[in-house]
């Protein structure tokens, strides 16, 4: 039976997806879940599986091509079964076996009839799928189901799982489709064998999408940096003060994060063309302030993001920075957790560093780190004094900001968070 | 190793435990010279003599009665009820008297009793043989209610019983006397209280039974296979105290339990496992929990077709497994 393998929506906000490389060609075989094409949205670029066994008979959408959510990707033959007539004498299995409904055909008997899979549009599973599903964090609707109605069944979701854990990557963050990224293996380097005393080690699909939009960014927006010193000495009191309080009361640590992204989201209300993105002959000004976090996984980093970030306190941000570095860890964050950021901010002074030198995320105009907090032997009043120092380095698209806007925004940033004291309120 | 039927399994067990401790001893109708209405009995009064072997009076609540007091003076009577549709005259004497009377005197006084009694159907029996009653008794803390499906465990356990401290019900199934046999080590061996035993392997689907029914569902279980379907059949040998943690170690790896039980369907023992798996297991289930049991129809009908259509068969179990499966 031909089967029509359509773009499903792959995030809340997306309505449409371009085409990347076709893993696979017209006349030949591909079996469930094997991967078959990768689809690039705004935010999240997509490992699509194919959803049934078969033969593809034909590719409706090229590579390249933008298709809307609903339309159809390409046309499997599907295999049937079903349709195989069985041997000549050998009767199916189930016509011997007496019809247990006779004895079901009661009332007393409600088990007999089965709930179908879906209804009314909305996804029922079995406990063990949902759990599974929210454990390898997987969206159960991409997964064909091959039980009674279509259901996802425990052995479908296995199957699923080990499938992508031989060819991870169903979700990896990557560059919005800025430039034309109709070839993105263009930029591609040709393969190095190594030698006698050197190692080969295999790329992760995270580690390969890093690499690609990290790439992409650098060659097509021209970097500039900026860097500000600031004073935070009354906001480590501040935070030394509330600390073990709000562990107990909130359940989350009150680190520096969310103080600086609390006056980031006022200071990117000040500066909007700051939360901005290029867009080839014109700059597009976002209107929402949704922070995407670095958050580093020690193999590799994502980018999750807090959406209306300038809608929260600080403790509504900590509790939100707790949540996404929690399941960004634990691999269970969504396409739509690591899309529709308009400003990124990375805490490097986790890392114990005092200076970096960010690359802005691809489709936003500019990147803030934190540097960790040093005391240091400062002048203040025409006195040597011992105050806690914290950098604040900024990297940002020079096509759509010059050093005097950005200078701007930098010294704003420096005054609002020199202001954060003992008496500054974080609910 | 020998082979033995069920029923030689159960004599051999009474032979042994009574030549091994003089203070056991049986008592039923018919049970001496008659040597019982099934002959579990036969050759047991010859050799330990009518003292040891009591032909009683046709009065199930005086057979018990008697045990009780027999049993609380150090005595280890085994009683038999010749039907175990029978043992309703004696309700009162188990539940209110043996189940109670450690609790009661306050772990001072013991029951040591054993009730042996004939349960299930499809020996076209008819309405007064063929009952299985055990869930009336599985509600009654104090009693242990052991029924094995194999002679092996019917040895093991009919031993475990007899040495037991307190009243335990001891089914046999009628069926499986002279239908089931297998292999009985010589000698003395006993299988513990309180433990289920895997009778299959297998990875799509559990089916939880006891007695007859463990037989049909290892016929339907190695019916599927040839479909592609691997059960895994837990036999529970003893229903109280019944051992949820071999049912759940099943089910978690399956994902799915069928449970499968001979008596009528409401209120049977299969609901309470049912009921554990629901709530022990729910974030392992990959389908709904299902019972399979006999319809609640009165009585098992003495009618052939109609025995037929009461009583549970391999078939209506593999069909009861594969649509599951498919789930």
């Amino acid at each position: 039976m031909p089967y029509s393998f359509i773009l499903p929506p792959l995030a809340e906000t997306t309505a449409e997806g371009t085409v990347g490389r076709w893993q696979k060609q017209p006349g030949d075989r591909v079996k469930r879940y094997e991967p078959l094409v990768d689809i690039m949205t705004d935010k999240v670029n997509v490992e699509m599986t194919s959803p049934v066994t078969g033969v593809i008979s034909e590719i409706n959408a090229p590579e390249g091509v933008v298709v809307p959510v609903g339309g159809v990707l390409a046309t499997i033959i599907e295999d049937d079964e079903g349709s195989t007539p069985p041997a000549h004498g050998a009767p199916a299995p189930q016509a011997a076996a007496p019809d247990v409904e006779a004895t079901h055909a009661s009332p007393l008997h409600p088990s007999a009839t089965i709930a179908p899979a879906r209804s009314e549009g909305r996804q029922r599973m079995t406990p063990v799928v949902a759990r599974l599903a929210l454990e390898h964090g997987v969206d159960v609707s991409q997964i064909g189901g091959s039980g009674i109605e279509g259901r996802v069944t425990k052995q479908d979701i296995l199957d699923f799982v080990e499938s992508r854990a031989a060819r991870p990557a169903a979700v990896a963050v990557t560059a919005p489709v800025a430039a034309p990224l109709a070839a993105p293996g263009s930029r591609a380097q040709p393969s190095i064998t190594p030698g006698a005393d050197e190692e080969a080690l295999p790329l992760s699909p995270v580690r390969r999408a890093i690499a690609e939009h990290m790439s992409n960014s650098k060659a097509t927006i021209p970097h500039a940096w900026t860097m500000v010193e600031v004073d935070v000495s009354l906001l480590v009191r501040l935070r030394e003060r509330l600390k073990e309080d709000f562990r107990k009361r909130e359940g989350v640590d009150l680190t520096y994060l969310p103080f600086v992204m609390k006056v980031l989201a006022e200071t990117l209300k000040e500066f909007p063309l700051l939360n901005s993105s290029w867009g080839g002959d014109k700059i597009i000004l976002k209107k929402r302030i949704n922070l995407g976090i670095a958050v580093n996984r020690g193999e590799d980093l994502i980018v999750p993001v807090i959406k209306d970030a300038d809608r929260l306190s600080v403790a509504g941000l900590a509790h939100g920075i707790a949540d996404l570095v929690a399941r960004a860890r634990a691999n269970t964050l969504s396409p739509a957790d690591i899309s529709g950021g308009t400003f990124t901010m990375n805490n490097t002074g986790a890392l114990g560093v005092t200076l970096s030198y960010p690359i802005v995320y691809p489709g936003q105009a500019a990147i803030l780190t934190s540097e960790a907090i040093i005391k240091r032997a400062v002048v203040v009043d025409d006195a040597i004094a011992i105050r806690s120092i914290m950098n604040m380095c900024l990297s940002f698209d020079h096509r759509i900001l010059d050093g005097g806007i950005s200078g701007g925004f930098m010294r704003a940033m420096k005054a609002r968070v020199e202001k954060l004291g003992p008496d500054t309120a974080i609910y | 190793m020998p082979q033995k039927l069920v029923i030689e399994a159960i004599n051999d067990a009474l032979r042994e435990e009574m030549r091994r401790d003089e203070t056991v001893f049986c008592i039923g109708q018919d049970i001496g010279a008659g040597g019982g209405v099934f002959l579990v009995t036969q050759g047991l009064q010859n050799e330990f003599g009518p003292d040891r072997v009591i032909d009683s009076p046709l009065a199930e609540s005086a057979i018990i009665g008697v045990s009780i007091g027999a049993a609380a003076n150090g005595m280890r009577p085994v009683a038999e009820m010749q039907f175990f549709d029978y043992i309703l005259p004696a309700m009162e004497q188990i539940a209110n008297e043996a189940a109670k009377m450690r609790w009661r005197s306050f772990n001072t006084w013991g029951v040591p009793m054993v009730m042996r009694a004939p349960t299930g159907g499809g020996v076209t029996g008819g309405i007064y043989h063929s009952q299985s009653l055990e869930a009336m008794f599985t509600n009654i803390p104090g009693l242990k209610v052991v029924l094995p499906a194999t002679p092996y465990d019917a040895k093991g356990l009919l031993k475990a019983a007899i040495r037991d401290p307190d009243p335990v019900l001891y089914l046999e199934h009628k069926k499986t006397y002279r239908s089931i046999r297998g292999e009985v080590p010589d000698g003395d061996y006993v299988v513990p209280i309180g433990k289920a035993e895997v009778k299959r392997t297998g990875n799509n689907l559990t089916i939880v039974t006891w007695g007859l029914m463990v037989h049909y569902a290892l016929d339907a279980a190695a019916q599927l296979e040839q479909e592609g379907i691997s059960i895994e059949v837990v036999d529970l040998r003893t229903l109280l105290p019944v051992d949820n943690e071999t049912i759940l170690e099943s089910v978690k790896k399956t994902g799915k339990a069928l449970v499968v039980y001979e008596a009528n369907r409401t209120g049977g023992f299969g609901g309470e496992i049912a009921s554990t798996i629901a709530e022990f297991a729910f974030e392992h289930l990959d389908g709904p929990v299902t019972r399979l049991a006999s319809p609640d129809i009165p009585a098992m009908p003495w009618n052939h077709p109609q025995e037929a259509f009461f009583m549970l068969s391999p078939e209506k179990i593999a069909a009861a497994a594969r649509k599951l499966a498919a789930y």
